[in-house]
């Protein structure tokens, strides 16, 4: 009955210390479960782990393998070192999609855990890089019956490998005073526009979408996402004067200074004036704020530090900005501009960003080189040729400054700008 | 067996509105302020009058579940049956009732979760799977994260840094970790390793040429086999060859180190989005605990807490000061290895007599 253990010296050493340790929690499943199978696989997977600590080496190899009707969503792992330890030889993830912002009852969680037990190593994480569940271990008899048991009540894969990836959102709406969108309606309505491209992968290499309903950018949309969607706002920003004073003095209380409304404003000046990027606040000398809202870039700064005396304004929108990626392969890119604001109100607005998103998606597979991100292709061939290509006009928003060198072609300047003029008109006809 | 398989259902992503705290549900997008009452703990404020507090804490996110039951189970016993987590594995249980805040905490710290991670603090490393699952991994993710948080969790659960910290890992040079104030990320020093008599079966040789960043992969015949050769003046020793091309093994028990970098801000606040910057390499990959890795993330921090003002992440930080004066604070070497000549590397070299003596 009982299994050998396979000895863990070094991750033993991952046990002491305060932080909650993984080692002691897969441990007690290899103790402590009374399923065979779960005690047998977090064996193995624990003695090939301190192989792995002892030998300084992965030894995971890939694969191919989906569930039935889908080309990807799970993660294969076949083990290298499977003679040694035979209970984990294959030990294989499945990205499941949470719903945007994270959000779980305790009995969902109690349930999804209930299934991965009949399944599965035990083992999960809330959540990968990418945004998915992560159920990780299970054997290849064993992952169709886990995704057919939590697909019926309401779960899908996500993605994995080139293709449409599962999507991210901030904690948004449902609970901060800082978004400027519907992070909930934005994120279902874009992913579950590419189900299919979700999960046949059939793309140059993966696609990313990111929301975050403010620029404070918690879902490091900008920087890790294809398609980052901001939500920002464009009228003026709210101040609350009587709580502009009340945090001058709450701040000299918090600093030792209670009653010093001095020492208040100073606080004020160093950390808020002193810190929007385009000096567009000021404090008066009776404690109230001024601010030039058409320089105001929207940073988050003083409403971050003054949240209850500074709200965001009313006619709400998002920012889209598109190439953001990590290293591979030409180094980190942040996202670029693309659409500096629309609104996100009506069904209209819903169907149009799901056009842009099918328009660039479409374009990057056609002109996408194999395992070329859509940042590396705009990279590639210009921002110019990607706005053409996705019929966008080109905005003075994309750009931090104009080109600084006089070497392109320039014979249709003229028409270039006759364009622009006619574009100003034309807003300027729809705004009367 | 086809006839007995199970048709998918794409329903892609669920709706979150289900599992949404009621008061979140019924207050949606009608947030007035929130305020931190204490480290960990958040309050919200809507325009309706209603409050939902959240309480934040550490888990090891490789979770058991054993352990993810637990937290189930504070969250029925002492929480109201909602949760989420946040982008770094931290949970975050919601109450409609503050008194339920403290007996909450208490619970989960009695439990062995660090409450903390709000605001100035140094949150949980976000990191990526490593030698426990990832299949090109150089070094371990989970237990590097466990063991700098174990050394940094008064950290976690105070407010002590000038801002928020956010800190990441990742176990190869692709890097799904992203962007933080600290990252600490794999820097392989040698080309990769190639099993000639493996490549020709298994590895598609024009898309292993493609990938590489540098062009420095040709095809060749070895030993009357079909495989590919390195030149290794090219290459920078990326490992983007040995996910398609597993006999290129990039992955080496002394030459797959750790690096340093810091300044990676996702933030638009202030200043716009920056990446991070290299600050120390050569750091041995050293199982199970990583202590010089640990180490130097200390001093880093340390430095940033003694020398920046309230609200300066650590990029802005380094801007005022300098990257010199970095580098004299933290006693990290400055080597030939930190200025930058990849493509676009002169928008990283100082044109003006911007100098501090």
């Amino acid at each position: 009955m009982a299994t050998k253990h396979y000895p863990t010296p070094m991750l033993d050493v991952l046990e002491e210390g305060p932080w909650p340790s993984f080692i002691t929690g897969i441990k007690n499943l290899r103790d402590n479960h009374p399923n065979e199978r779960i005690r047998n696989m977090t064996n193995g997977v624990l003695g090939q782990l301190e192989h792995s600590y002892e030998t300084r080496m992965g030894y995971w190899k890939g694969g191919t393998i989906s569930v039935f009707g889908y080309g990807g969503g799970i993660i294969p792992r076949f083990s290298e070192v499977g003679h040694m330890f035979p209970e984990s030889k294959e030990f294989h993830t499945l990205r499941v999609q949470p719903p945007a912002g994270n959000y779980y009852s305790t009995d969902m969680l109690r349930q999804l855990a209930d299934s991965w037990e009949k399944y599965g190593s035990g083992l999960q994480t809330f959540h990968g890089q990418t945004g998915n569940i992560m159920f990780i271990g299970s054997d290849s008899k064993n992952y169709q019956g886990f995704f057919d048991e939590i697909n019926d009540y309401g779960w899908d894969l996500g993605g994995a490998g080139p293709c449409v990836r599962t999507g991210m959102s901030c904690v948004g709406a449902a609970r901060c005073e800082m978004s400027n969108c519907n992070e909930q309606a934005i994120h279902r309505h874009l992913l579950n526009n590419f189900t299919d491209d979700v999960h046949r992968p059939a793309l140059p290499y993966k696609f990313k979408f990111k929301v975050s309903g403010c620029p404070n950018d918690c879902m490091n949309a900008i920087e890790r996402a294809d398609f980052a969607i901001i939500g920002t706002w464009r009228d003026d920003m709210k101040v609350n004067q009587a709580e502009v004073k009340n945090a001058i003095m709450k701040k000299a209380a918090e600093i030792g200074k209670e009653g010093d409304r001095a020492a208040g404003r100073q606080y004020m000046f160093d950390n808020v004036i002193s810190r929007c990027p385009t000096g567009a606040i000021k404090l008066n000398d009776d404690d109230t704020m001024t601010v030039d809202n058409s320089n105001c870039v929207r940073c988050m700064h003083c409403l971050n530090v003054m949240p209850k005396a500074l709200q965001t304004g009313d006619d709400k929108g998002v920012s889209i900005l598109m190439g953001g990626k990590r290293t591979l392969k030409i180094g980190d890119l942040m996202g670029t501009v693309i659409i500096p604001f629309m609104k996100m109100d009506t069904d209209e607005d819903y169907e149009r960003i799901k056009e842009l998103a099918s328009t660039v998606i479409d374009y990057w597979a056609e002109n996408g080189l194999e395992h070329e991100r859509c940042g590396e292709m705009i990279e590639r061939i210009g921002l110019v040729n990607f706005l053409e290509g996705i019929g966008i006009d080109p905005d003075p928003n994309m750009i931090q400054q104009p080109r600084n060198v006089s070497y392109v072609r320039m014979d249709g300047w003229d028409e270039a700008a006759e364009e622009w003029f006619n574009r100003k008109r034309e807003e300027k006809m729809a705004a009367a | 067996m086809a006839a007995e398989m199970r048709e998918p259902i794409e329903s892609g992503c669920p709706d979150g509105f289900q599992y949404m705290h009621p008061v979140m549900r019924r207050n949606y997008g009608q947030w007035l302020y929130h305020e931190d009452p204490r480290p960990g703990v958040l309050v919200h404020v809507a325009r309706s009058g209603e409050k939902i507090w959240t309480v934040r804490a550490g888990t090891q996110r490789i979770l058991d579940v054993f352990t993810l039951r637990k937290l189930m189970d504070i969250g029925d016993q002492y929480g109201e049956g909602f949760v989420r987590f946040t982008i770094r594995s931290n949970i975050e249980y919601m109450v409609a009732d503050g008194e339920k805040v403290e007996p909450l905490v208490k619970a989960l710290e009695d439990a062995g979760f660090p409450v903390g991670g709000t605001r100035n603090s140094v949150t949980t490393l976000s990191h990526t799977q490593g030698w426990l699952h990832c299949d090109i991994p150089g070094t371990d993710a989970s237990g590097v994260v466990k063991a700098m948080m174990d050394e940094l969790i008064d950290e976690f659960k105070g407010w002590n840094m000038p801002n928020r910290v956010h800190m990441t890992t990742s176990c190869c040079q692709i890097n799904c970790g992203g962007q933080g104030d600290i990252a600490i990320n794999v820097q392989h020093v040698k080309p990769p390793k190639i099993n000639h008599a493996l490549v020709g079966n298994i590895c598609e040789r024009p898309s292993v040429v493609a990938r590489c960043p540098v062009a420095a992969i040709r095809p060749a015949m070895v030993d009357g086999k079909p495989s590919l050769e390195v030149d290794e003046k090219k290459c920078i020793c990326c490992g983007a060859c040995y996910p398609p091309c597993p006999p290129m093994q990039i992955n080496d028990h002394q030459y797959t180190q750790l690096a340093i970098w810091i300044g990676g801000n996702h933030s638009n606040a202030r200043g716009k989005p920056t990446f991070q910057r290299l600050v120390a390499a050569g750091i041995p990959n050293n199982p199970p605990r990583w202590p010089e890795a640990t180490a130097i993330v200390k001093k880093i921090l340390q430095c940033y807490k003694e020398g920046a003002r309230d609200w300066e992440r650590m990029n802005e930080w380094v801007e005022r000061i300098g990257w010199p004066r970095f580098f004299e604070v933290t006693g990290l070497p400055f080597t030939k290895y930190h200025i930058d000549n990849w493509r676009g590397a002169r928008n990283n070299l100082n044109s003006s007599t911007h100098i501090r003596f």
